[in-house]
Formats: structure tokens, sequence, C-alpha cells
């Protein structure tokens, strides 16, 4: 353990760490709610919908996560006096903004499938039998499918947080210095590996406590689906 | 022959071929360069080796009065070529380190790049950490001139970029205030590009060593001292009778030493 180093670089890479968390946590929370309307039109009876839905998903899975940053952050810089016209210079002049933009798109694009999925995952019966007791499709769908979907899509959806908090270190190319990002800096003035060894010690301790969580809140969805011996 | 015979046989020859080497009287010198590295040492439309190395190096060798001839190398094989006796000198703009000096040996600097700053036109005339605090300076990242503004401008809100052209297009789109930049990738965006008209360089150049190093200088064998001082005396001549001066100003509208 280089002390020496820890001290000149330590406070910079939990600034980076800070950066990442916040990145992930608002653009995941943004895209969570962005993914559900998506999903829905996804599955909906209106072509345009589907077809709208259908070419976001498209382009946001299809390309990489890197482009569109550039695409966005540096695309928006050439457009300055048509974002000034309209009002928008303010959100693309950040770079923080910009990442946390491209970041929610592209995460609802993965969790918008993951949730159509888990969705179609749960069985016709269900929805009939909700159609039976005479129930509209709106609470249909609040009531008896979106929390059994939920349990389906808990585990994919943690796997996407858990590859938000890895592919945030894109921001970095956009100025935007996240926990990768601080890294790489630290290690190209010092020149010394070790940096990169607390970086992937951080990572563990976010993605352990992430794990603890999506543990819980598994037991908490399924709780109605264990005898009530079993229950914690 | 036992291994000791062979080591003591090889070490008389070479210290004889070392006796014979510093005996050697200079009349041709050769020099390697890159020729891939405009506008300092690059192959003009004839084949013919144009730049500014070129252009010094022919002075420094009129100046010593020996013949000159260049040798192209790529830069990867270098000062293995050299230290291989394919060449005798290095003028390539190479940047005088630590780490090759432990291979070579560098004559003092014929050219060094400062840090400047670059700033859109008339929008900002102190560059100092004072006149940019609370603005956005940006630089590449791991280069000298990042290092430079993260130690020097506490103040301000510091952006650091993979490249130079990212920096550069946040620089004409208003995003960032002022870019600090080697003095000659700055230049060359600025006069040859078309984003590069909207800006201009302010302010004092830095030319601290911390930062900015010793300068490029001319790398020659170790055991080649006599040559390395006759290229230093040369440098100081093309210096003092205003031979420099003149090979400068046909490249660069300021002083690069």
């Amino acid at each position: 353990m280089n002390w020496d180093l820890l001290q000149r670089y330590g406070v910079q890479m939990l600034g980076g760490l800070n950066v990442t968390l916040s990145l992930v946590a608002v653009s995941v929370t943004l895209g969570a709610l962005l993914a559900l309307p998506v999903a829905l039109a996804r599955i909906s009876d209106s072509k345009l919908l589907r077809g709208v839905s259908f070419s976001y998903v498209y382009f946001f899975r299809g390309t990489p996560l890197l482009a569109q940053t550039f695409l966005v952050y540096y695309g928006a810089g050439q457009f300055r006096a048509e974002l000034e016209a309209v009002g928008l210079w303010w959100l693309f002049r950040e770079a923080y903004l910009c990442a946390i933009l491209t970041f929610t798109l592209n995460t609802a694009a993965y969790q918008a499938e993951i949730l159509r999925g888990a969705i179609q995952a749960v069985p016709i019966g269900q929805s009939e039998a909700a159609a039976a007791l005479g129930l509209k499709g709106w609470t249909t769908l609040r009531k008896i499918i979106l929390p059994q979907a939920f349990v389906i899509a808990l585990r994919p959806l943690g796997n996407e947080v858990i590859l938000m908090i890895k592919g945030s270190a894109i921001a970095s190319v956009i100025t935007v210095y996240d926990l990768m990002g601080t890294t790489r800096l630290a290690f190209s003035r010092s020149f010394d590996f070790e940096v990169y060894l607390w970086a992937a010690v951080l990572y563990l301790v976010v993605v352990e406590v992430l794990r603890r969580v999506w543990d819980r809140l598994e037991i908490r969805i399924t709780r109605h689906m264990r005898p009530a011996t079993a229950r914690t | 022959m036992s291994i000791l015979k062979k080591l003591v046989l090889g070490a008389v020859i070479a210290i004889a071929a070392a006796g014979v080497a510093e005996a050697k009287e200079w009349k041709k010198v050769r020099i390697g360069t890159e020729g891939a590295y405009p506008p300092f040492n690059f192959f003009d439309a004839d084949k013919q080796l144009q730049g500014f190395d070129i252009d010094v190096a022919k002075a420094l060798c009129e100046k010593m009065a020996v013949e000159c001839e260049f040798v192209a190398q790529d830069w990867d094989g270098i000062i293995p070529a050299l230290l291989a006796n394919k060449y005798d000198a290095i003028i390539a703009s190479m940047s005088i380190t630590d780490e090759r000096r432990q291979q070579v040996d560098f004559t003092n600097k014929y050219y060094s790049s400062p840090i400047a700053f670059m700033v859109q036109k008339g929008k900002i005339a102190d560059v100092t950490a004072a006149g940019l605090t609370g603005k956005a300076v940006g630089a590449q990242s791991s280069t000298v001139s990042a290092n430079f503004v993260e130690d020097t401008y506490k103040g301000s809100n510091v952006k650091l970029y993979p490249t130079q052209e990212e920096a550069n297009l946040d620089l004409a789109s208003g995003r960032l205030d002022a870019i600090a930049v080697d003095k000659l990738v700055g230049y060359e965006w600025l006069t040859s590009t078309d984003d590069g008209k909207c800006c201009e360089f302010v302010g004092e150049d830095v030319m601290d060593e911390k930062y900015v190093g010793e300068g490029i200088g001319i790398a020659i064998r170790k055991d080649d001292s006599d040559l390395r001082d006759m290229f230093n005396k040369a440098i100081e001549d093309i210096r003092g009778d205003g031979t420099y001066e003149k090979i400068n100003a046909k490249y660069f509208p300021f002083s690069i030493f």
C-alpha cells in the first residue's frame, strides 16, 4: 500500500466515485421513468407507437454508448446558435448534463426491453381473469400485471444498473471525470498501477452494496409467494 | 579459446575501437531524421527532405564545416539505428528526456515548444491564474499543458480532454473560456483550419522547465562527445549570427527557441 500515492490521489478518486454514483443514480432513475411508457408502447395496439418505440430502442441498443455520448456533446456544440434560440443551450453547455441525458436515453432503451419481456412473460390467463372480473385495462396493468412483471424483471434490471456503473466511465471522454476517469488521470501522473487496484476495490464495494439491496428487494416483492412460516 | 580470453580480447578490441573513434576527424556527419513530422521534417513532392529540422541541420553542418548526409528512419527505430551506427546524430524534433538520456547523449536544445493560451478572439485578455478564476480552462489530458493548469489554475474549472481536437471544438463552441496548449500544436490549428479562425493566442508563453522540459535536442552516441561539443558550438553560432532567426521566421512568426 503506497500511502503517499493515496494521500495525493485518494480524495480525487473519491470525488470520481461520487460522480459515478450520482451519474448512475440520476440516469437510471430517469431511465426507469421513461422505460415504462416505452415498454408499453412496444406492445401497444397502435402501429405508430410501436414503430416509434421500436426505432428508439433499436437505435440506442444498436449504437455504442461512446458514440451516443460524443454525438450529444460535440454534436450539440455545433448548433450553439440554434440551441440558444430555443433556450436549450444551458442543458447542452454542461458536460455533466449531456452525460445524464445520454445515459438516461441509453439505459431507458435497455430497461424498456427488460420490462417488455417481463410483461409479456406474465401468463395471458392473468389478464383474462382480470377481464372476467371486470377490471379496467389500467387497473389490470397496475394491480395484476406489473407486480408480477417486476419479479421477473428485477434481476435483469440489477444487471443493467451494474453495467451502467461500469459503463459510466465513458463520461470521461466529455470531461466528466468519474471513478475510472480520475483513476486514469492519477495513473498518467504517477505511473503506479496500484491506483487501478484501488479503483477495482471501490467498484467491487459498490456492486456488493447493490447486490445486497437487490436481495432485499427480491425478498420484499416475492413475499406473497412464500409460505407464512418462511417469511423473513 | 576460453571464455575469459574471449572477454579480454573483446575488451581490448572495444578499447582500441573507442580510441579510434575519439581520434576521428569529423569530415562527414550522417544525420538521422524521421521525415514524417511536418513542418519540422517531411518529404516534399519531389521526395526531398524539408522542414525546420532539416534547415537547422544544414546550417549547423555549414558552421561545423562538415559534409552532411541525411538518412530517413522510422521513429520507433530512430535511437537503435543511431546506436547501430547507421548515422551519427538524430535531428528529428526529439525531446530531451531522462529516459532517453540513459541511451544517448543530447546537445543543448535547438528549439522548445512553450505552453500558450488560446481564447476566442477578443473575449479574454488576462490568462493568468487570477484572470481565469471561475472560468473553464481546457487541456488535453496527460500532457504537460494539463499538468500545468491542474497545478497552477486551482481557481479555474479545469476540463481535460482525451484529444486536443475535442478541446478545440469546445473552445470554438464556447464551452471553454481558454485552452492551455503546446504552442506549436495550437499554432497549427489556429492558422490552418476553419474552426481555428474563431480563436487566437493571448498572454505570455509558459517556459517553465518543470513543465515544458528541457526542449528539443540533437541526440548523439555517448562516446561521441566531441561531436556533441561541435554541435553545441554550432548551435551557439547560428543563434549568434542571425541564421537561426531566419530559419525560425521561415516557419513561425514567433520565436521557438
